[in-house]
């Protein structure tokens, strides 16, 4: 069992998420006295009881201020079984860019649903969003079972529709009272008919399925050392896989190979080494290799097109016409588009890059499988893509996006090189066009 | 550090999990920055971000300065260690003050800890910044630490005043860092992001990282001020009426300025000891950092003005 496990959680506005985090901290000892203390002279001044569990994790003025969670906060507790990084996502404005932010490193996600409202669009439209950033084990907490007495018939009703939007996943359903402490860190016994196991029982025992060391080796170079004349090394994280010295890697996008020589770490040279370790690799042939770069022993996906699943994250739409900056690994490239998006829209796309990227699909593998895109003109991070789907490089732009020809000159001249590349692209594909 | 030998199924511990993942924050600022430096308080953090550094760019040296930010209020056992550590790790130390301030008489009971700060920290800092053109500097943070530092990003921009809006924070997802900058813009990167103070501790310890003397318990002439233990080193901490100074078995546990951080009584003299009391100690790491507490969200205030 790894001792890590990353969490995330998603719920919609006053589904009391805060409180049952806030609750899960100072149940589990994770919060300190003086911080408990702080917040009880806070909780007095807000008139809500003897403590406000939620103000353990509203981090910002204004958030505690207006009683809502702006921004994800990260949050990090231990028991003497597992340590967690919990990823606390708000359901309000905005949840879609945050719950994907918090969603793409967990490897559970805890959904909240009020047991008097039942399931509500925001709560499908949360499993989704979870299930699209690879997370595969869910917890369903039924919260505010107090406010229902405690009542099977709905606790059942809900995790039945559950059962139908998470198709396919693997998932807990737990009843309970966030404020209340029942079912978070011991069983409850006001829930006598509940068999499963409590939130945190469950946080603690849960097998995750993702093995990255079981995949195939992937290396995206970080730089390349070269400290002396001596000394030629390639720095970076695997990504997934294990390399082992002797092993024939190739190097992509140019397809040229070598053997590992050695494996270099500041803690001495090792034989084996695996993801998500940090090491740089000697390779016995001298191949040029830069940033960007990714070495594989069994060939990736190479190429310049793809479908992918596209979170748009900017109050600025996405604009097909526009170039925007990919970072995919530790290569950045320009970018275009096929379609619009808005801000929180979700949507399967086809990306176009400038130069070739070196990718998995993001079901087989999270690190080579996604990317962001950066606003040129802000510098912001607007979009998040999962690929989902190479796209062969000799299909033509039109089959892939229907776009007009004036649409179709444009990519042209935007694609060039320079302004004189351009002029002549465009002449010549008028020229095809009108005779 | 691994011995893959014995792992059936290799997987890495938590510790060496969150060394990867700093190592490759360390590595994706030097390849993206042109002008990065490390701001180096002599904490525990630093030393822990030294041997990252170490770490991530062997067998090369550390390509960074250090910088350290001296409100000349720092304890003397601080500035000892820090320039031997410059010296041992082979790194280019700079060090900056806000001399001005200093020469004004700028002291905490003078000014007010919030004024003090504001310019022998915060200020000095950018100025730092902006005289050595530094486009990244990187921090000790941990989102652990405090509760506007648990929303803070990876890559964390800062406008041309230096200054943080926490709403207008870039979304952060897998590991993949924005380094991109609008003109003006610089960025402040905290690898130890996911760690928390026992993840330090540990580390520490497994990989036998020096710390100040001041961490570790000892005999320590203090006068006792309601919960926090102050050892005199400045002559405007004068003592009250009533107080008496006094010898007493006590250890840092966060370092800061003399005047403005105070000792816990302690028995731990060595790194295992320090963490079987923090496994057992029911106080966050800041509570006797007064400039935490002098008003209501103290520490997202300093880091909206440009304080780490």
């Amino acid at each position: 069992m790894s001792g890590l496990l990353r969490i995330c959680t998603a719920g919609s506005v006053d589904d009391g998420k805060s409180t049952l985090i806030g609750r899960l901290l100072h149940d589990s000892q994770s919060v300190y006295e003086d911080q408990v203390h702080s917040v009880k002279a806070a909780s007095k001044n807000r008139g809500v009881g003897v403590i406000d569990f939620s103000l353990f994790t509203d981090g910002l003025k204004a958030e505690r201020e207006q009683g809502i969670t702006i921004d994800v906060a990260y949050r990090y507790f231990a028991t003497a079984r597992r340590k967690f990084i919990l990823a606390d996502t708000p359901g309000h404005e905005q949840y879609t860019r945050n719950m994907a932010t918090g969603a793409s490193t967990a490897d559970v996600a805890i959904l909240l649903v009020d047991a008097q409202q039942g399931v509500k669009v925001q709560s499908r439209r949360h499993a989704r969003i979870a299930s699209l950033l690879g997370i595969k084990d869910f917890v369903l907490a039924v919260n505010k079972m107090d406010l229902v007495d405690f009542d099977r018939e709905i606790f059942e009703g809900i995790t039945d529709e559950f059962e139908e939007i998470l198709a396919g996943a693997n998932f807990h359903a737990i009843p309970m009272s966030a404020l209340g402490g029942d079912n978070v860190i011991t069983k409850s016994d006001r829930t006598p008919w509940f068999n499963g196991s409590s939130l945190l029982d469950f946080l603690e025992t849960v097998q995750v399925t993702r093995d990255l060391t079981a995949l195939p080796f992937r290396f995206p170079v970080q730089l390349v050392m070269r400290p002396d004349r001596e000394f030629r090394g390639y720095a970076g994280q695997i990504a997934s896989g294990s390399v082992r010295i002797g092993d024939r890697l190739t190097t992509w996008p140019s397809g040229r190979s070598a053997h590992v020589k050695r494996i270099v770490t500041y803690d001495g040279e090792l034989d084996l080494a695996y993801a998500p370790m940090s090491v740089t690799l000697v390779l016995d042939d001298e191949i040029d290799i830069s940033r960007g770069d990714t070495l594989t022993a069994e060939p990736p996906h190479v190429g310049t097109q793809f479908e992918a699943e596209v979170v748009w994250m900017d109050e600025r739409p996405l604009d097909p016409a526009r170039v925007y900056l990919l970072k995919h690994t530790t290569r950045t490239v320009t970018a275009e588009v096929s379609h619009a998006l808005l801000m929180n829209q979700i949507a399967t796309v086809t990306v176009s890059t400038a130069r070739p990227l070196v990718f998995d699909k993001y079901e087989t593998n999270r690190i080579t499988g996604s990317f962001i895109l950066v606003d040129p003109a802000t510098q912001f991070t607007a979009g998040a893509g999962m690929i989902t789907n190479p796209v062969r490089d000799d299909a033509p732009v039109a089959a892939v996006a229907p776009v007009s020809a004036a649409e179709r000159l444009a990519l042209m001249a935007r694609r060039a090189g320079s302004d004189a590349e351009a002029v002549e692209a465009v002449r010549k594909a008028l020229e095809e066009l009108l005779t | 550090m691994l011995d893959p030998a014995v792992a059936v199924m290799p997987r890495l511990d938590h510790l060496r999990a969150l060394e990867a993942e700093s190592i490759h924050i360390l590595r994706e600022l030097v390849a993206e920055f042109e002008r990065p430096v490390m701001l180096y308080s002599i904490g525990k953090d630093s030393s822990v971000m030294l041997r990252l550094a170490q770490k991530a760019f062997f067998p090369g040296p550390i390509p960074f300065p250090l910088l350290h930010v001296d409100t000349t209020y720092k304890f003397r056992e601080m500035i000892e260690f820090r320039d031997e550590m410059a010296t041992a790790v082979g790194a280019r130390l700079i060090v900056h003050t806000n001399e001005e301030a200093i020469s004004d008489g700028t002291q905490p009971f003078a000014v007010g800890t919030q004024r003090c700060c504001g310019l022998l920290k915060t200020k000095a800092l950018l100025d730092a910044l902006q005289a050595g053109n530094f486009d990244a500097a990187i921090g000790g943070a941990r989102r652990d630490e405090e509760r506007s530092r648990a929303k803070e990003r990876v890559f964390s921009v800062r406008d041309a005043n230096g200054q943080w809006d926490p709403k207008r924070q870039r979304p952060e997802l897998w590991n993949l860092l924005n380094a991109k900058l609008q003109p003006g813009e610089s960025i402040r990167v905290f690898p130890l992001s996911n760690w928390t103070e026992i993840d330090v501790w540990q580390y520490i310890h497994v990989e036998k990282i020096p710390i100040v003397p001041l961490y570790y318990a000892k005999d320590r002439e203090v006068i006792v001020r309601g919960n926090s233990l102050i050892v005199q080193e400045q002559p405007f901490v004068v003592t009250m009426p009533g107080e008496q100074p006094q010898v007493l078995k006590c250890r840092m546990r966060s370092l800061g300025c003399s005047p403005c951080t105070g000792a816990i009584r302690s028995e731990a003299d060595t790194v295992p000891k320090i963490i079987e009391e923090l496994i057992s100690t029911r106080q966050s790491e800041r509570q006797l950092r007064i400039i935490d507490h002098d008003q209501d969200a103290s520490m997202e205030m300093k880091k909206r003005e440009g304080y780490f």
